[in-house]
This record gives C-alpha cells, structure tokens and sequence, in this order.
C-alpha cells in the first residue's frame, strides 16, 4: 500500500482541490457559466461590431429574435437579436458593453475590498496589540453611511480624477475605491474571529513551539484555514460591488448616463416592464446569473479547500 | 334579438343625434344628470385662502368664483364683474395705482342672499388679516386700501404703480367669499370654522351637499346660479385619491368616471389607454418650457474657484453666436417631443409660450432640424476639423461639450439624441446627469447646481407663475447672475447681458397697455433665443387630463382652474 503510493505520479495539493471541485455539480456549472459571460463581454464586442451608443430611431422598440417564434407580427431584425431600446440602441451590444464595466468593477471592487478586509482582520486577529485600535476603525467605517461618503468623494475628486484620466476612467476608479473601502468591514471582523479561534488550536501551537515566524504563520496556516469564510464574502462582495454601482449611477453619482451598465440597463428599462419584458429580464438574467455562479463557485471552493471534507 | 336591439339603438340614436346637439348646450338646469370627477389627489379643504394644494383650488372652483377668470388663451374674462377694469375704459387709475372692479347686478349667493362690494371687501380682509396665515397673500400684494364705493362697485387701491392690477379677485386663487358666512372666522380662527371652510357658500355652478377630507365630495347644482340653463348636471361625485394610472384607467377604459385631472403618464402608455375607447386625452399648453441654457462664461476646472464660471471669463466658444446656432440647429425638436411627452409636449422656439397675447408667432426658425445647414455655419465661422479627430477646432479650441441635466429617464434619452446630433456635426459631448435634489437644490457649496453651472450647457424646464411674464424676462438683467458675491443665487443662469435688453425691461415696469406690453414681451422673447441662441427652448410641456366621450364642452385651461368652465359642462347625444 506505501509502496504503490510513493510510486505514483507526484500529485500537487492543486489537483487534489481540483478533483474535489469537479465533485460539486453547481460550482462547475457556476464557473462555465461565468468564463462564458466573460468571453461574452470581452470578446463580443469584437465579433458583435455595433456601437451601443448609437442611436437608431427608425428602429426602436425591436423585440428580441425568439418573439418571432411565437407573434409573426412581432417587429423584430436579424441586426438586433436582443431587439433595440427606446431610442434605437442595439440592447446586446449594450449588455456586452455594460457587462464589461459591472463585470470589472464588481472584481476590482471585490479584490479590494477583500485585501483591506483581511489584511485588518488577520492582523488584528493574530496581534493582540493592534486588535482594539484596529477592530475600533473598523466600526467607526461601519458607521460610514455609504451615500453621503461617496457623495462627498465625487465632491472632492471627480474633477481631478476627470483631467487626470478622463470621464470614465476617472469615474471607475472613484467608484472601485468608494465601493471598495466602503466594504471590507465585514470581512475584517469575520476573519479576526476566525483568526482568533485558531491561533489556539494544538497545530498552530505546535508551529509556534517550532519557532515559525509570524508572518510563516499566517501565509502558511491561517489564511488557508480562514480561506472558506473569505471565499463566502468574496461572493458576496462582488453581488453587492455590482449593484451599488447601479445605485450610484441611478442618483447620477456614478458613470455619465451615455455609459450602460447592467445596472443601469435595468433602471433605465423599469418604466416600460410591462410592454418590453426583455429589456429588464437581459440584464436582470445577467446580474442574478452572475452573482449565483460565483457564489456556486465559492461554496465548491470552500468544500475543495477544506482538507476534511476532501475526498469525501 | 341582441342585434336587433343593437341596429335599432343606432337608428334611434343617428335620428336624435341633431338633436341631442342641438339640446346639449341649453336645456333647464341638472338635466343631465349626474356627473363624476376623479382626482388623483384627493381635497382636504374647500376654502382656498387655507391652502395652496391644486387639488384644493380646483376643486373649490366649482364652489366659489372670483370676479374674473383667465381662459385658456390666458385673457381674462369677467365672471362676477361686470367687465374687465382697464386703463381705456376708466377702470384702472392712469397712474396705475387702482382699479375699479363692477359686480354683476342681480347675483345671489347659494343661499339666496345677494352678493354685494362688502363681501368683496370682507375677502381682502380675511386674506389680509395679518393674524391669518392666508395661503394666497401675494395675490395681495402692494395692496394699500380695498373699499366699497357703493353697493356694486370696489376700489383696490396699490401702494406704488401696478403695471399688472389684476392680482386680487382674478383667477382660481382669489375668488369672492361670504361676509355672512366667514364673519367669525377672521385671522388666527380661520381653520377652526369647519363647517364654513368645508362647505363655503359660493356664487358657483354647484354646492357642496356632503364634503369628506381627503375622499370625497358630494355636489349639487347652484339653484340661485346666475345663468339660466346651467349647470347641465344636477349632482356631481368629485372623488379623490389613489394614483394617475388609475385615475386614466377609470375614465378612459372602465368608463366609471367622467372627467380625470393631470394624467402624468408616459405617451405610450397614455396611447394604450386611449385604446380602451371610452375616453380621451386632452391637453392644453401653459408656459413651461424644456430648455438648453448656454453658459456665456468659462466653466472650465483650470480656473481657480471663485473665478469658474462668471463674467470674469467669457466662454471659449458658446460665447460665439454661430457656434450657439448650429448647436440648436442640429436639434429635431419633433423627435424630441415624439420619444418623451407625446401628447403632452410640442416643439418650440420661445421662451415664453404663451399666453398668446405675450407669445412670438414667427420665431419658428428653429423647429426643422439642419444638419447641413449648421455644418456650413460652423465651417463658414472657420470651425473646421483640421486634425481630423472628428471634432472641429479653431485656434486651438476643440468643441467638446459638457451637457448637464438633472437624473430623469426622458432626459437622458434627450441627453441621448442631441449628443448624437452634435456629434454629427463635429461638436464632441460629455453627458452628466445630477441627483435632482442636488442639481435644483442650490446650495452654495455643491459644485452641481444648476446657479453654478460648472457644465457648457444644461436642460431643464422652467415657467412662470400666472399668465403675466414680466418677473420671468426681467431675470436676464445685467449683474442678476450667479456668482460668489451673491451667494450663488440669481436667475440670469446663462450669465447674459445686454443694455439694450435691460432697457426694455425698465420700458416694461413702465408700460400697462395690454397690446404695448405684448409688444415689449415678445422682442424680449426673440433676443434671448431666436437673435442670440443663448435660450434654446427644446419642447413646450403642456398639462394631459383625460375626459369621456360623452362629456362636451370641456376646455382645458392652464391659466385657471380646470374645472372654470364646469357649469357649460354637458351629456353629448346618447
């Protein structure tokens, strides 16, 4: 039995997570479903050559290719599958193109937020020293209305942001940053429980009997083991990254109104649900779709990470 | 037997119809019966001196009357007057400082008892009062003394000269109450007389039989009302409440009800209703107006604060006349009004829309669009694209646009279009849209108010209270605009000025002629949009209410109650 296994092609921790991820139905169908939308964002508007902003009133109100199917009188064109909005706008070259912002800045804002977050929550979880200075800033940026500091923010640097990098680079990355130091603090809190349940578990003080160093510690057995709740507030984070980014830009906070995002699309689109279903159920399918995968992907993750439940 | 039934109902109703014509407009009073008004705000008062709610005003109309009204051209006509007191007939004093107002001879009030000067007098005074809180005190305004001459006759006189005297007693908010019935009811005991101000003795086509705040009122024709013959209904059911969906629903596809007020509703959605083929849309115009003001002062953030956007620095380009007309030229006001108010906008070119007797009629210059047109002006300005980029510049300066407006779907969408119109002919846009609250909310430390106006050129809608424009155009004076030393307050938004358009408007404070005003007015109108493009209206937005097909004789008027007519209200054929 030793034997075989000595022989045996090495084998990295890796695969054995992949293995075990490959297991949960819906974590593989959430991954497959976010590289498609990400492929579908990215790559679309190479293939789908049409600008979302261009208007086209003679063409407005298309519906969707598939109402064919079922109402021949429909008005519908090969040149806009998804059908085209109130003023003409191809809506999947718009869902491409705002696919594309939520998608980077849900991301973006999520990594951020995770870096600050555990940062904080790790280092006041393991330093005695730092836990009540850090775990105090984290509940005075809790009770940080999110609004009115973003509303200040705009306020502030909109027009240097602006000159520096444009409207809509400046923009994103006030957005990015607003959303992102806005959303670390419960991450913080999870992971310095976490932290602290562990630094007094046997394993960790066997590590320190040995005279592992701190920051050994913590890369080598804490993060791995506080990975899962990370993982379950990552997923979180970026459904919350995407819709705050729709709210701001509803109180025009957010990107010019020429610049589509899903959220956005879906705002834009309320007013007429009842004649144009479509054009709130594209982007609503993309948002809903999204956020579900990746909280799919999380939880097959979380179970492919844990070493007790691997191999199960 | 159903098609019998049918066919014969038509023939009969074909052989009456002339009829029924020529019937519905005379007949005895309440002969027809009962009829149903729905608000979507339901009244909680019938005394409009206690509250300015529309709803209020409105309803109250049908009650009490004021001495003259303005119709739907917005020209006043005498109701408990006899005429219209002017300076050619002797009625207002040549130095404008009083006018004589002559009551109707005859007039009962809804119990019986005559309408005198004192009842007439009794109203300034409880308005006056200066222990009351009386919601329509500027309609008193510069008042001095209101007397009774004799028993028909009133004198109002006014502490310095009025141009425009026809404030007090003219139009829904002032109109005549009961001396009698209001008597104890003075200064600081006006809201407890219940009974009085939920059921007001009135010289109107109706009386109030049963009044429920905020639900509903019971109505019945004014037995005592001076015209034979009116109203044509014998009760009326004004129900209040719920939302303008519904309200357009019940009129326009249940039929339940027969009249419906203010249906803000988006045009296709309207559209749908119509279809339901039991009512109708109607819509009437008042003055405002969806406009684009462009700022003649450098917004530009490389300007240090204090000095952005003020007369210190004229604007790079808009300061151009040519640039300003091409940018309104490119604009297919048609479109405009087609995707965002349907019924309820049409294509202007005025600042001041109406009332007819003040608007310009040939400042029609701007309603087709002309791509081509504002290409050449551009071109022949010696804006031309030279780098090739797609945007003209011209000793440096690029046309590239920062277009501001407040967060509302129709206009993003305008936003939407005149971008693209403006990129075809080579002027670059930046949109913005700002939290309205924000946007309108004029606080002096936000960069985003429309006073401040950090943007090239920015939308909104604005109007006039009333039907007289002189405090509307006396705003673009010289030295009225927004600016640090004022706080950021004042009108003249787009920072224009001009001494010859500020002594027209010294011409005007001066002017009472009717015809000489309108004059005045209109010339006004022209320099700020046709002759300098710093206003360029974009669309007229009107006021959509909704009646059923077999109610004649309604006029909607934005200059007055809706309901000012209601007594020539009547039952159509069938």
């Amino acid at each position: 039995m030793t034997d075989t296994n000595m022989t045996a092609a090495p084998r990295s921790q890796w695969w054995d997570v992949w293995d075990q991820f490959k297991t949960h139905k819906g974590a593989v169908m959430g991954l497959g479903f976010l590289i498609f939308i990400t492929l579908f964002c990215m790559l679309g508007p190479v293939v789908w050559d049409v600008d979302p902003g261009k208007l086209n009133i003679r063409n407005k109100n298309l519906r969707p290719i598939i109402n064919a199917l079922w109402d021949a009188d429909a008005k519908v064109a090969w040149a806009n599958p998804m059908g085209t909005d109130n003023l003409g706008r191809d809506i999947m070259a718009n869902i491409m193109q705002g696919g594309r912002i939520s998608l980077a800045v849900g991301w973006t804002a999520m990594v951020l937020a995770l870096l600050i977050g555990t940062t904080i929550g790790v280092l006041a979880g393991y330093f005695r020293r730092f836990d009540g200075l850090l775990m105090r800033f984290t509940d005075l940026v809790l009770a940080l209305p999110l609004l009115p500091l973003l509303l200040v923010m705009m306020l502030l640097f909109r027009d240097p942001l602006r000159a520096a990098f444009g409207p809509e680079q400046g923009i994103f990355i006030l957005i990015v940053t607003g959303i992102g130091i806005t959303s670390w603090m419960q991450t913080a809190r999870i992971v310095r429980g976490d932290v602290m349940a562990l630094k007094e578990r046997e394993f960790v003080l066997a590590a320190r009997s040995i005279g592992t160093p701190a920051r050994r510690m913590i890369t080598r057995h804490l993060l791995p083991n506080v990975l899962s709740p990370i993982m379950v507030s990552a997923t979180l984070g970026l459904a919350t990254a995407i819709i705050t980014e729709s709210a701001l830009s509803f109180l025009g906070l957010g990107f010019p109104s020429d610049f589509p995002t899903w959220g956005k699309i879906l705002f834009d689109s309320v007013d007429r649900m009842t004649s144009f279903p479509e054009r709130v159920i594209w982007p609503g399918l993309a948002i809903s779709l999204t956020v579900l995968s990746v909280n799919y992907i999380g939880d097959g993750l979380r179970d492919a990470l844990d070493p007790r439940i691997r191999g199960l | 037997m159903k098609i019998k039934t049918a066919l014969m109902g038509a023939v009969a109703s074909l052989a009456l119809a002339p009829m029924a014509f020529a019937d519905a407009h005379e007949g005895e009073r309440g002969r027809h019966g009962q009829l149903n008004i729905i608000y979507w705000q339901a009244p909680s008062i019938l005394n409009p001196y206690l509250s300015g709610g529309t709803k209020d005003l409105e309803s109250a109309s049908m009650i009490v009357e004021p001495l003259a009204r303005y119709n739907e051209t917005g020209a006043l006509v005498p109701y408990l007057a006899e005429e219209i007191p002017t300076v050619a007939n002797g009625g207002v004093s040549e130095d404008l400082t009083s006018i004589t107002w002559k009551l109707k001879s005859g007039l009962l009030w809804s119990d019986g008892s005559a309408v005198t000067s004192a009842d007439v007098v009794f109203t300034a005074a409880y308005c006056m009062d200066p222990e009351g809180g009386c919601a329509q005190l500027s309609k008193f305004d510069g008042v001095e003394n209101v007397e009774a001459i004799d028993d028909l006759t009133v004198k109002v006189t006014f502490d310095s000269a009025k141009p425009n005297p026809y404030g007090p007693f003219a139009g829904a908010q002032s109109p005549i109450i009961q001396a009698a019935q209001f008597a104890d009811c003075m200064g600081a005991k006006a809201p407890e007389c219940t009974d009085a101000n939920f059921g007001p003795i009135g010289t109107g086509p109706f009386v109030v039989t049963d009044f429920r705040t905020n639900d509903v009122i019971q109505m019945a024709a004014n037995e005592n009302y001076r015209v034979e013959g009116q109203p044509a209904f014998a009760t009326v059911t004004f129900k209040g409440g719920g939302d303008a969906t519904a309200a357009g629903r019940a009129v326009m596809e249940t039929g339940e009800f027969d009249y419906a007020w203010n249906m803000q509703l988006a045009p296709d959605v309207l559209a749908s209703m119509a279809e339901g083929g039991v009512g109708t849309p109607i819509s009437a115009f008042g003055t405002l107006v969806e406009r684009l003001e462009m700022n003649l002062t450098n917004p530009s953030s490389d300007l240090p604060e204090g000095e952005r956007s003020t007369v210190m620095h004229p604007h790079p380009f808009l300061s151009e006349f040519d640039v300003r007309h091409a940018l309104s030229m490119a604009i297919d006001r048609e479109l405009l009004v087609e995707v965002g108010y349907g019924q309820a906008g049409r294509p202007t070119c005025n600042l001041v829309p109406g009332p007819e007797i003040y608007a310009s009629t040939d400042n029609t210059g701007c309603l087709t669009q002309d791509i081509e047109g504002a290409k050449a002006l551009l071109e022949g300005a010696g804006w031309v694209d030279s780098n090739g980029d797609g945007i003209r510049e011209k000793d440096g300066v690029e046309l590239r646009i920062l277009y501001q407006t407040s967060t509302n779907a129709v206009r993003q969408d305008f936003q939407a279009l005149i971008k693209e119109w403006w990129g075809e002919i080579g002027v670059e846009t930046e949109l913005r849209n700002l939290d309205a609250s924000v946007f309108f909310g004029g606080d002096p430390g936000s960069p985003d108010t429309f006073q401040k106006f950090y943007a090239d050129v920015e939308m909104y809608a604005n109007n006039f209270d009333g039907t007289d424009p002189q405090a509307y155009l006396s705003m673009y004076r010289c030295g009225n605009e927004p600016k640090p030393s004022s706080q950021w307050q004042g009108e003249n938004i787009n920072r224009f000025c001009d001494p010859a358009y500020d002594a027209l408007i010294d011409e005007l404070g001066a002017t009472a002629d009717i015809g000489a005003r309108g004059d005045l007015m209109r010339r006004m109108n022209d320099m700020l949009t046709k002759n300098t493009m710093t206003i360029v209206p974009l669309v007229d937005r009107g006021r959509v209410s909704a009646k059923a097909n077999t109610l004649g004789g309604v006029v909607l008027n934005t200059w007055d109650s809706e309901l000012w007519n209601v007594a020539e209200w009547y039952r159509t054929g069938n």
